[in-house]
C-alpha cells in the first residue's frame, strides 16, 4: 500500500464531494424555473387587468344595440361588428365542420394509407400557414373574380383557418374510442357509413364539441385574414337589410344572398381600425371592443378546456 | 301472369344488384371521404400556386434582386421600384430575437410545470398559460401600443443605445434614437416573444412528460440531482421534440401579422437597429395591400406573401420532421 501514489479511497468516490455546490445549483435552477413562470404568466394578468378596468366603463346597452355615431360625437355601439362577427363565425363553421369532420374520419380510418399520410402533413402544414397569406388567397379566389369584398370571403378564409384544427382533434378523439365498438358494429352487419355516424361520431362527440369551440374561439379573434376579404362595414345591419328586402317581395334566399354579398365588419378588425384613429373616444371604444372579445375568447377556451379535464378525469 | 312475375324479379334483383354495386351506401360514402380529403390538398396546393401566378409580374420584371439586398431600401409604389430585403429582415430579426427570449423562458416553464410544481397546481398552471396563446393578436396589439410600449419599451430602449449602442460591432443594431412612442423593431420582438412563450412550453411541456420514468428514477439512484436530472438527462432525452417545438413558435411568430403591425412603427428605413421603426413581411402586407393601386404594387406585395409562405412551409416540414422522428424513436427505447 502505498499512500503517497495512490490517493485515499475516499478521495476519488466520496458521495459528499462537491455535496453542496450542486445542492445549491439545484436550489437555483428550481427558483428559477419558477421564476421564469411566473414572467411568463405576468403579460397575462396586465393584459387582463388592463383591458377590464379600461374597457368595463364603456360597456352599456347602446354599446352592443346601436350603429357608430359620427366621429366627434361620444356614445354609439358596435352593433355591426357584433352582427359581422356572428355572421362570419356561422358561415365559417358551416363551411369547415362538414369537410373537416369528413376529412378526419378518412384519416383516423385509414393512417398508413398514402393519401391518409398525405392528408395529415397537409393538415398540420396547413395550421402553419400564417393567416395573413389565408387572406391573400381568399382575395385572389374570391374578391378580385367577383369584383368586390364580401362577407362570403371573410366567412371562407375564417373556415381555412379554422380547418386545421377541426381535423386534428376530431381524428385525436375518433382514435380514443375503442376499436371493438366499430367492429362490433360491422359485425353486426350496419355498413361502414352507418358505423361511423351512429356509433363512432356520437361516441368521439364531446371531444369534437371541445375542439370546434377552440377553433371557433381562435377565429373569432383573428383579424389579418380578413383585412382583405370582408374589409369592414360600419353601416351593416342584418335587420335593416331583411326588413328592406321584405318591403321589396324579395325571397329569403335573395335576402340572404344580398347579405353575403356585402363587406362586413367584425369585432378585431373595428378594433384594429379604431386603433388607428387619433380620436380619443373611438381608442376608449376599442378597449371596450377587446373586453368584449377577450370575455369571449377566454370563456370559450375555459369551458372547452375544464369540460376536457373533466372528462378525462371523470370517466 | 307470368310477366307480371318476371317483372317483380327483374325489379327485386335491379334493386339487389344496385344494393351491391354501391355497397349499401359504403361505396358513396368511401368516394365522399377521399374527395373531401383530396379537395383539402388541393386546397394547399392551390394556396402556393395561387401566389405563385399572381406574382407573375414582379417576378419575371425584378427576378431575384427583388430579394436581394441593396445599399438603398428602395419600396416606391409610385415609380414601380421595389426591394423587398428590409421586410425580409425585419421578419428574420424580429422573429430571431423574439426565439431567443422565447426559447429559454419556455424551458424553464416547461420545466417547472412538468417536473416541479406540485400536483394540484398544474393543471390550472398549464390553462393558464395555454389562455395566453388564446388572447386574439388585436389584443396585444392594443395592449401593446398603449401600455407596454410606453412602460417598458421606450427607457429598454434607452438604456439599450447608450449602452450596448456604443460597443464596436453591435453599434448598427442598436442605434438609436428609439421613438417617443417605443414604436421600434426591439417592441414587435419582445411581443412577439410573450405570443409565442405558451405555444413553446406547452409543446416543451408534453416533450417532458412522454419521456418514460425509469429515466428519472435511474438518474435520481444514481444519485444526480433533480437539476442533474432535467440538465443531463430529461432535456438531452427530448432535445428533438424541444427544437420541434422552437421551430414552431419560430413559425407561429414569422407569421404573426396584427400585434406586430400595431407595435413595429411601420416605416421603410434602410437601418439594421433593432431600435428604429421598420416592417416585417406580414405587416406590409396588412398595411398596404388593400390600398395597393397599381398591378404591380399588388403583385409585389403577393410575392413578399410567397416568400414568406416558403418560408413557413420549409420551417413546417423540419419541424413535422423532427416531431415524428421523437415519435418514431420512442416506442423501440421503451422497448429495449
Amino acid at each position: 500500500m502505498n499512500n503517497a501514489q495512490t490517493p485515499h479511497i475516499s478521495r476519488v468516490i466520496n458521495p459528499r464531494n462537491g455535496y453542496r455546490r450542486r445542492m445549491t445549483t439545484n436550489f437555483f435552477m428550481k427558483v428559477l424555473a419558477l421564476l421564469l413562470t411566473l414572467a411568463a404568466l405576468v403579460p397575462l394578468f396586465w393584459i387582463i387587468g388592463y383591458v377590464f378596468v379600461k374597457g368595463s366603463p364603456f360597456i352599456n346597452l347602446s354599446f352592443f344595440t346601436q350603429l357608430p355615431k359620427p366621429l366627434g360625437i361620444s356614445g354609439g355601439g358596435v352593433l355591426h361588428a357584433i352582427e359581422g362577427t356572428v355572421l362570419l363565425t356561422i358561415l365559417a363553421a358551416l363551411f369547415s365542420i362538414p369537410i373537416g369532420l369528413l376529412v378526419a374520419f378518412y384519416a383516423a380510418y385509414n393512417p398508413n394509407t398514402l393519401l391518409g399520410t398525405a392528408v395529415r402533413f397537409g393538415t398540420d402544414v396547413l395550421a402553419g400557414v400564417p393567416s395573413i397569406i389565408i387572406g391573400i388567397f381568399c382575395y385572389a379566389l374570391i374578391v378580385k373574380p367577383q369584383g368586390h369584398y364580401s362577407a362570403l370571403a371573410g366567412g371562407v378564409a375564417l373556415a381555412i383557418l379554422m380547418l386545421p384544427t377541426i381535423i386534428r382533434t376530431t381524428e385525436e378523439m375518433i382514435r380514443l374510442v375503442p376499436q371493438s365498438l366499430r367492429e362490433a358494429s360491422l359485425a353486426l352487419g350496419a355498413s361502414d357509413w352507418k358505423t361511423t355516424i351512429k356509433v363512432m361520431f356520437p361516441a368521439a362527440l364531446s371531444g369534437i364539441v371541445t375542439g370546434f369551440l377552440l377553433a371557433l374561439a381562435r377565429a373569432s379573434g383573428e383579424t389579418a385574414p380578413l383585412l382583405f376579404t370582408a374589409l369592414g362595414n360600419d353601416r351593416f345591419e342584418i335587420g335593416r337589410m331583411v326588413q328592406s328586402g321584405a318591403q321589396n317581395g324579395q325571397s329569403i334566399l335573395t335576402i340572404i344572398y344580398n347579405i353575403l354579398q356585402q363587406p362586413v365588419d367584425s369585432l378585431p378588425l373595428t378594433l384594429y381600425k379604431y386603433t388607428q384613429q387619433p380620436f380619443p373616444e373611438r381608442v376608449a371604444q376599442s378597449w371596450a371592443i377587446a373586453l368584449v372579445l377577450m370575455s369571449f375568447v377566454l370563456l370559450t377556451n375555459l369551458l372547452a378546456r375544464v369540460y376536457v379535464n373533466y372528462r378525462t378525469t371523470h370517466k | 301472369m307470368s310477366s307480371i312475375k318476371a317483372a317483380a324479379i327483374s325489379s327485386r334483383t335491379f334493386k339487389t344488384r344496385l344494393q351491391f354495386y354501391l355497397r349499401h351506401g359504403d361505396r358513396p360514402w368511401q368516394v365522399l371521404l377521399i374527395s373531401t380529403s383530396v379537395l383539402v390538398l388541393v386546397l394547399m396546393i392551390a394556396i402556393g400556386w395561387l401566389l405563385w401566378q399572381q406574382s407573375a409580374d414582379t417576378r419575371a420584371g425584378f427576378g431575384w434582386n427583388f430579394l436581394l439586398p441593396t445599399q438603398t431600401a428602395n419600396w416606391d409604389p409610385v415609380n414601380s421600384n421595389f426591394d423587398s430585403w428590409p421586410f425580409i429582415y425585419g421578419t428574420l430579426l424580429t422573429s430571431l430575437v423574439a426565439i431567443l427570449i422565447a426559447v429559454p423562458t419556455s424551458i424553464g416553464v416547461a420545466v417547472f410545470l412538468a417536473e416541479l410544481c406540485p400536483d394540484w397546481l398544474r393543471a390550472s398552471l398549464g390553462v393558464l398559460v395555454e389562455l395566453l396563446a388564446a388572447i386574439p393578436s388585436v389584443v396585444y396589439g392594443l395592449w401593446g401600443i398603449f401600455v407596454f410600449l410606453p412602460i417598458i419599451i421606450t427607457p429598454l430602449g434607452d438604456i439599450m443605445e447608450n449602452s450596448l449602442g456604443k460597443a464596436p460591432l453591435l453599434q448598427y443594431f442598436f442605434a438609436g434614437p428609439i421613438p417617443i412612442s417605443g414604436a421600434s423593431r426591439l417592441a414587435a420582438a419582445l411581443i412577439l416573444a410573450i405570443m409565442i412563450i405558451p405555444t413553446i412550453s406547452a409543446v416543451t411541456r408534453d416533450v417532458l412528460m412522454a419521456i418514460p420514468r425509469g429515466q428519472r428514477e435511474a438518474s435520481m439512484a444514481l444519485g444526480a440531482t433533480q437539476w442533474e436530472t432535467i440538465s443531463k438527462v430529461l432535456i438531452p432525452y427530448g432535445l428533438s421534440g424541444i427544437l420541434g417545438a422552437a421551430i414552431l413558435g419560430l413559425g407561429r411568430a414569422l407569421g404573426e401579422t396584427m400585434a406586430v403591425t400595431m407595435v413595429i412603427g411601420n416605416s421603410i428605413e434602410g437601418t439594421l437597429s433593432l431600435l428604429r421603426p421598420g416592417y416585417t413581411m406580414s405587416s406590409i402586407i396588412a398595411n398596404e395591400f388593400a390600398e395597393a393601386v397599381t398591378k404591380l404594387h399588388s403583385q409585389a406585395l403577393i410575392e413578399v406573401g410567397l416568400i414568406l409562405f416558403i418560408m413557413t412551409l420549409l420551417l413546417n416540414v423540419i419541424a413535422r420532421f423532427l416531431v415524428w422522428r421523437v415519435a418514431r424513436r420512442t416506442p423501440q427505447e421503451a422497448r429495449a
